[in-house]
């Protein structure tokens, strides 16, 4: 960075024109932006939280069919007799979702392959860690849709279902926004684009995709393990 | 504190974390749901805390190019209270007898905070303009030309904003001595000397002992 000024009255000076603007901010504005939108991000993520806990902990209507339902968690398919869950609770798929999982945070390792490739001048490792990251995260998107059609419940199944399928389908739409960012990335790679000194275009999207990968890692503890 | 998704590294080093500190979680989860909870504040609890104390590589100086001839220099003079102090009036004409300088004589407007948030700054300004007339007067006695302004209420604010139409070739700076300088407790000089590549030389104006510099308006901060 370097800066100079106009010339006082009666020197010759080589610069005209106005001063170049001022940065106030010391981080790159693009780097900036993106963490000023992660930011914004987390607190969406929060708000879905919040009315997440809220159902879970404090409002019993949560239950799709009693108060009394309420005491587990899922909540039971019919009123409890006699405080047991007779006809058993809803089930979330944490099998089929901690795979889908190992296969998210998977993607995350070839991301940081892929850009670490780049910095390395290595076109071939950063093209195939950047095709594979991107198969990886389709392949999750396709798993949560069959999950969906496989859960058992649906969105009218009382708060549960809704604040499942809302922080599930939120994190699912912040994957298919990471993966139009990571097709773009990847298409421009293989026109060339790129290089050791200018993989800012990878970087970034590399920021946003470990973003999705932790708040996916929040939500699959809150949902599906705790 | 520095963020953890400053870059690609950064996040990746950010999720690993967050995988082993959710593992930890689950697993104290499932031995007790209140061990599970306290896992999860305390764990909480650190890695704020670390964050908090990490500071990131110290960016480099700003180079200042000269402007004008080679042998002649520019002084940028940042000073508010002490701006008539005796210690700056005797180094401005040091530098002045050297060779042949320009002095610019900024004077931030200092106001408290409660003023800045409520954009309440004519009389802070008008207490800067009144202490920069009386200073400039009085280095135009001494033979010294020398020109002014009054500057941003942030010191370093004033600094940046005085750097890039100025372009000095050296900042001096006056503050009151140590312990009674609020720019000295805010680290101003030092910061000053990180952010440029010019000689930054610090004054300290002792005006409990100099009755003749107190006839000079008060800001409500320096």
């Amino acid at each position: 960075m370097s800066t100079h000024a106009e010339s006082l009255p009666g020197h010759h000076d080589e610069h005209h024109g106005p001063p170049p603007a001022n940065q106030s901010s010391r981080v790159d504005s693009r780097t900036l932006g993106m963490l000023l939108f992660i930011g914004s991000e987390i607190m969406l993520f929060g708000s879905f939280f919040a009315a997440y806990f809220f159902i879970r902990v404090v409002n019993p209507g949560a239950s799709t069919i009693t108060p009394e339902a309420w005491q587990f968690w899922p909540p039971c398919k019919a009123p409890p007799v006699g405080g047991e869950c007779t006809a058993g609770q809803y089930e979330f798929p944490v099998f089929v979702a901690g795979v889908n999982t190992c296969i998210l945070v998977t993607s995350s390792f070839t991301m940081h392959w892929a850009l670490q490739s780049i910095k390395r001048g290595q076109r071939a490792a950063f093209l195939a860690g950047m095709v594979l990251t991107f198969v990886m995260g389709l392949a999750f998107l396709c798993t949560q849709v069959i999950e969906y059609l496989n859960v058992g419940f649906n969105t009218g199944d009382g708060a549960f279902a809704s604040v499942f399928f809302g922080l599930t389908g939120l994190h699912g739409a912040h994957v298919a926004i990471g993966l139009s960012l990571l097709l773009m990335v990847t298409i421009r790679g293989f026109r060339g684009h790129y290089s050791p000194e200018h993989h800012h275009g990878v970087e970034l999207p590399g920021i946003y995709w470990h973003f999705v990968d932790v708040m996916w890692i929040v939500v699959y503890t809150s949902v599906y393990l705790l | 504190m520095e963020s953890p998704f400053r870059s690609e590294e950064a996040a990746f080093r950010f999720l690993l974390i967050t995988i082993g500190a959710f593992a930890l979680i689950v697993v104290a989860s499932w031995i007790s749901a209140a061990l599970g909870f306290l896992t999860f504040i305390a764990l909480s609890a650190a890695a704020v805390a670390v964050y908090l104390r990490q500071r990131g590589p110290a960016p480099e100086p700003t180079h200042i190019e000269h402007v004008g001839s080679p042998s002649e220099r520019r002084v940028l003079v940042v000073a508010n209270e002490t701006v008539a102090g005796e210690e700056l009036l005797s180094t401005i004409s040091t530098l002045a007898l050297t060779q042949k300088t320009h002095f610019r004589v900024v004077c931030p407007a200092l106001n408290s905070r409660l003023k800045t948030f409520t954009s309440d700054e004519d009389p802070a300004r008008a207490a800067a303009q009144e202490r920069l007339d009386a200073t400039l007067s009085r280095l135009s006695s001494v033979g010294i030309d020398a020109h002014g302004e009054v500057g941003d209420g942030d010191p370093l604010v004033a600094v940046d904003d005085a750097v890039r139409t100025f372009s000095p070739n050296e900042i001096v700076i006056s503050t009151h001595p140590p312990g009674r300088s609020n720019w000295l407790e805010r680290g101003v000089v030092d910061s000053v000397r990180a952010r440029y590549d010019v000689p930054v030389t610090h004054v300290v104006v002792d005006l409990a002992e100099k009755a003749s510099a107190t006839y000079l308006p008060a800001a409500d901060e320096t």
